[in-house]
């Protein structure tokens, strides 16, 4: 069971990253060709395999409880931030990913920016689409490294992470758009709920806590933190149902913005 | 000096993010895990009401700043 939950985690995450990483390198693509543009996203998704084979072996090199302290507290780390991000914008407090809106913007920055030929490439378009893709795809190298902490973790994130990839560069391929009609906040606030749990149950784990009912206790987790964040949600939709206020729309976001 | 200081900050927002408090709550919360386990003192209910309560503050605090003046 929670191989099939640490499968879709990664999946997910990786689908949710990957689609905001496909708007910039079709906006750059679509204006400035396809050369340059697929050298810088061939270029980034090697840098980002190169982190996940070194550091990924190197960590379980560490004794199981250390590392699942380390790898679980990180999980914890990322897995709050997606979640409150998620519940803010769930709840009007924070706009929602338009990437639509992100789209136009990108298109308009390629079209004005000159040309700068360096090493046979269109550096903009390179520069941009490696940047896209490597600081989309780095928090997902890291969810799939601390994944880890499961036995054959990291082959199976690193399968789950790389179907997203696949899946959704298809989806990109056919359409020629960006997929906007894609539910970001919903998948985001899912990941969120995952990697909190993992984090909780791995964390806790590594500092030496025991769990009743050993692996199980993971789907009471679960269970337990989706209820918390459905009740934040509720809370802040209350507390913004007496503001007569909207946020901002949202700018575009670079790596470890979830 | 300036590119040290510029990849420092990337991982400090990468790791951290928006909220430095709720990172610091996270270690606090698994230190007292450490220590409860140290002393056979059942632990494992440390982690999910520190979950409830680092979320619930960093929203309050979120929702807060968010509001105009």
């Amino acid at each position: 069971m929670n191989t099939t939950i640490l499968f879709l985690a990664a999946f997910f995450a990786s689908a949710v990253e990957m689609v905001e990483a496909l708007t910039i390198v079709l906006a750059v693509g679509v204006t400035r060709g396809w050369r340059s543009t697929m050298v810088g996203v061939g270029a980034a998704t090697l840098a980002l395999a190169a982190i996940i084979g070194s550091l990924g072996p190197a960590l379980t090199l560490l004794p199981l409880n250390a590392f699942r302290l380390v790898v679980g507290g990180l999980l914890l780390v990322f897995g709050l931030q997606w979640l409150r991000k998620a519940i803010l914008r769930a709840s009007g407090f924070k706009a929602l990913h338009d990437e639509d809106a992100i789209f136009a913007r990108e298109l308009a920055g390629a079209r004005s920016a000159a040309r700068d030929d360096r090493a046979g490439l269109d550096w903009y378009s390179f520069t941009l689409s490696f940047k896209g893709v490597f600081l989309e795809g780095l928090e997902v190298a890291f969810i799939v490294i601390t994944f880890g902490g499961s036995r054959g973790g990291i082959p199976l994130a690193s399968v789950a992470a790389a179907s997203a990839l696949v899946i959704v560069a298809v989806a990109g391929v056919l359409l020629r758009a960006p997929l906007s009609r894609v539910p970001e906040n919903t998948l985001k606030f899912g990941v969120g709920v995952m990697l909190t749990s993992f984090g909780i149950f791995w964390g806790s784990e590594g500092a030496g806590a025991h769990w009743p009912g050993g692996e199980i206790a993971y789907l009471v987790i679960l269970a337990f933190v989706l209820g918390v964040a459905l009740l934040a949600v509720r809370w802040l939709q209350r507390e913004h149902a007496h503001l007569a206020w909207t946020p901002a729309p949202v700018p575009g976001e670079a790596g470890g913005e979830a | 000096m300036k590119i040290v200081v510029a990849i420092g900050r990337f991982w400090w927002d990468f790791v951290v993010g928006d909220d430095w408090r709720v990172a610091a709550g996270v270690v606090g919360a698994l230190g007292g895990v450490a220590l409860l386990a140290h002393w056979q003192i059942t632990a494992w209910w440390v982690a999910p009401v520190a979950v409830v309560l680092l979320l619930t503050l960093s929203l309050r605090r979120a929702i807060r700043a968010a509001q105009p003046r």
